[in-house]
């Protein structure tokens, strides 16, 4: 098991494809004010609505990807959106990471009892009809973002913990946890500090993927109405909006749903990369 | 073999009780008063009070729940708190659809996805890259945009195809083959959205499968034996690759069902998924279950499905051994 090394990585052109755009995506979405104008701020609806991309209007400003029905700039709306889209993907896998490697963690060093429940919890919640339950979830409450990344983070551990238990149930009779717990060093301290780090490389490429993910999950449900609540803009609730519009101006569903697919494409292709550098044995 | 699949059948019983179990409670806690739905922002206490008696919402939770649950296990689903109508009749008539628009495409995803992971597995160089940059896009393509973006083509462009329901308006006074095609043209675009994601996936996992097993020993052998590339390619290294690929289609139906839920959303599609949409926003909450055990029990049931074709295609698996640990 080689660590990736990021030189070599970058000889792949998956990754390089992966890094270049989710790079871009959190440049834009971090410096949004800076490439775009705040698109809250309602300017002369008649003069600038349905502007189709690189059209300047009447007061001169000029719309990259064209405008919305009221007037609002496309590209503005989707870079604001990164924000959110990005930002809810990215905490609701956090969230998932978190959750499965106590799960797996626990499930995989205490075999016993203990681990017998937890992987049955697993294996209930993996039969889970996510979909389903997300719309419940996301229609009982007040739909949020915060409710969307606690939603999502429920939804999506148990692959991890899967991972996880199964790492940490081939190290734990490795010779150097041996050696540790002969050495006197208690339970926890010995998952913490000698199981953990080293079962980490296969959860991370697990999240690349579970970012991209979520950022689809987000978007399906603020697309039904269910997620981020316009006006804020996220790329779901974006291209909900451009729904009723396809026929006089594709561009404002089109936009968004391109951006999506790039990201997720990007998160895919990286997390195939770094897998295919861990396990020289496999593919290429 | 049989104790096996009793026993799945008993878990996968459990699993679909222990569903419900938690959409019960779920939909209990949360906020929101169906009773007051029904009523009006402008009814009076009194009012309230006896529609929430009337619907058994003022009984304590675990009476409500041992009700509810006997009454289901019996057939009983009660009818709709928004429509009045028979869950039951909801249901029956909704699934059909559902399982046969996710049906079809789990065929032709799986088939064209197998043929398409095969080719780029053997055939290697730039045309499995092309394909390869085809797949990862159809796997990171949302269905509901990508349904969006067939109607927009084929429906308001083109204007070739219909993009809402099941059937015309008009359906009822076609006869024979016209109701057929009228049928197939409705059926066109969820079906090529639901079908066309599905492929990405597919493609993907078969290709990756196959490169696993194109070095493996017996593979050698076999060309060694001078068998023709395409015999070893679909006899011994297809067949094993096939493997991992059916226990995946098991794993790929809640996935599926999912995606259905807002394939069917968009293209008005008179399914399970779209009753639950509507339900949930509605707090209907008999149907709301009802449609939430009809999901999970065809999940369970299509994971018993295939977990018998891996079976069937796997000699090693019938002896019932359970096996330790897999990761």
């Amino acid at each position: 098991m080689g660590k990736p090394s990021g030189r070599a990585l970058l000889h792949d052109s998956r990754a390089r494809f992966g890094i270049t755009v989710l790079t871009l995506a959190v440049l834009f979405a971090l410096l949004a004010p800076l490439v775009a104008a705040d698109p809250s701020v309602q300017r002369d609806i008649v003069a600038t609505r349905f502007l189709p991309p690189l059209s300047t209007d009447l007061h001169g400003a000029f719309h990259l990807l064209g405008t919305d029905r009221f007037g609002r700039d496309v590209w503005a709306r989707l870079v604001f959106g990164a924000r959110v889209s990005l930002g809810v993907g990215f905490l609701a896998v956090l969230l998932s990471v978190a959750i499965g490697l106590v799960v797996g963690a626990a499930a995989g060093f205490w075999q016993g009892r203990i681990g017998v429940m937890l992987l049955g919890l697993t294996d209930f919640a993996l039969a889970l009809p996510r979909v389903v339950l997300l719309l419940l979830l996301a229609s009982l409450w007040q739909p949020s973002a915060a409710l969307v990344i606690v939603v999502l983070g429920l939804t999506g551990w148990m692959t991890i913990a899967r991972l996880v238990h199964g790492e940490v149930r081939s190290l734990a009779v490795r010779p150097f946890v041996e050696s540790a717990v002969a050495l006197g060093v208690n339970g926890p301290r010995v998952l913490v500090r000698h199981i953990l780090p080293n079962a980490l490389t296969p959860v991370i490429v697990a999240s690349a993927l579970g970012v991209g993910n979520a950022i689809m999950l987000e978007a399906g449900l603020s697309f039904l109405g269910l997620g981020v609540q316009p006006p804020t803009p996220s790329w779901g609730n974006l291209i909900a909006s451009g729904r009723d519009t396809l026929v006089n101006a594709p561009w404002v569903a089109t936009a968004p749903g391109v951006a999506l697919v790039l990201v997720v494409m990007a998160a895919t292709l990286l997390g195939d990369a770094v897998r295919d550098r861990l396990d020289p044995a496999g593919r290429r | 073999m049989l104790r096996t699949f009793v026993r799945r059948g008993i878990s996968g019983i459990a699993v679909v009780m222990g569903v419900v179990t938690l959409m019960f409670f779920l939909i209990r806690i949360a906020p929101g008063d169906p009773a007051l739905l029904l009523v009006g922002p402008t009814a009076t206490q009194e009012q309230l009070a006896a529609q929430r008696q009337a619907l058994g919402l003022d009984r304590p939770l675990p009476a409500q729940y041992a009700a509810w649950l006997g009454r289901f296990v019996r057939g009983d689903w009660g009818s709709s708190i928004a429509t009045g109508r028979p869950v039951r009749t909801m249901i029956s008539q909704a699934w059909p659809a559902t399982v046969s628009l996710v049906g079809i495409s789990l065929v032709l995803s799986y088939l064209i996805g197998i043929v398409v992971g095969a080719i780029q597995a053997t055939r290697g160089g730039r045309l499995d890259t092309t394909l390869s940059i085809v797949t990862v896009t159809l796997f990171a393509v949302p269905g509901y945009w990508l349904g969006l973006m067939l109607v927009m083509v084929f429906t308001y462009w083109a204007r070739a195809l219909p993009s809402f329901g099941s059937a015309g308006f008009d359906a009822d006074f076609l006869t024979g083959w016209d109701r057929v095609a009228d049928r197939l043209r409705h059926l066109a675009l969820p079906l090529a959205t639901l079908t066309l994601i599905g492929i990405g996936g597919t493609a993907r996992y078969v290709r990756g499968a196959m490169l696993d097993v194109r070095h493996a020993p017996h593979v050698s052998i076999a060309r060694a034996k001078g068998l023709s590339p395409l015999h070893v390619t679909v006899r011994h290294v297809l067949r094993n690759a096939l493997i991992p690929v059916l226990t995946l289609l098991g794993l790929s139906l809640p996935a599926l069902f999912s995606g259905a839920v807002f394939i069917e959303a968009i293209f008005a599609w008179p399914g399970v998924g779209r009753i639950m949409v509507e339900a949930v926003g509605a707090r209907d909450y008999p149907v709301i279950m009802a449609a939430t055990a009809v999901s999970a029990a065809l999940v369970v049931v299509g994971n018993l499905l295939a977990e018998a074709l891996t079976a069937w295609a796997d000699p090693r698996l019938r002896v019932a051994q359970p096996s330790a640990g897999t990761a």
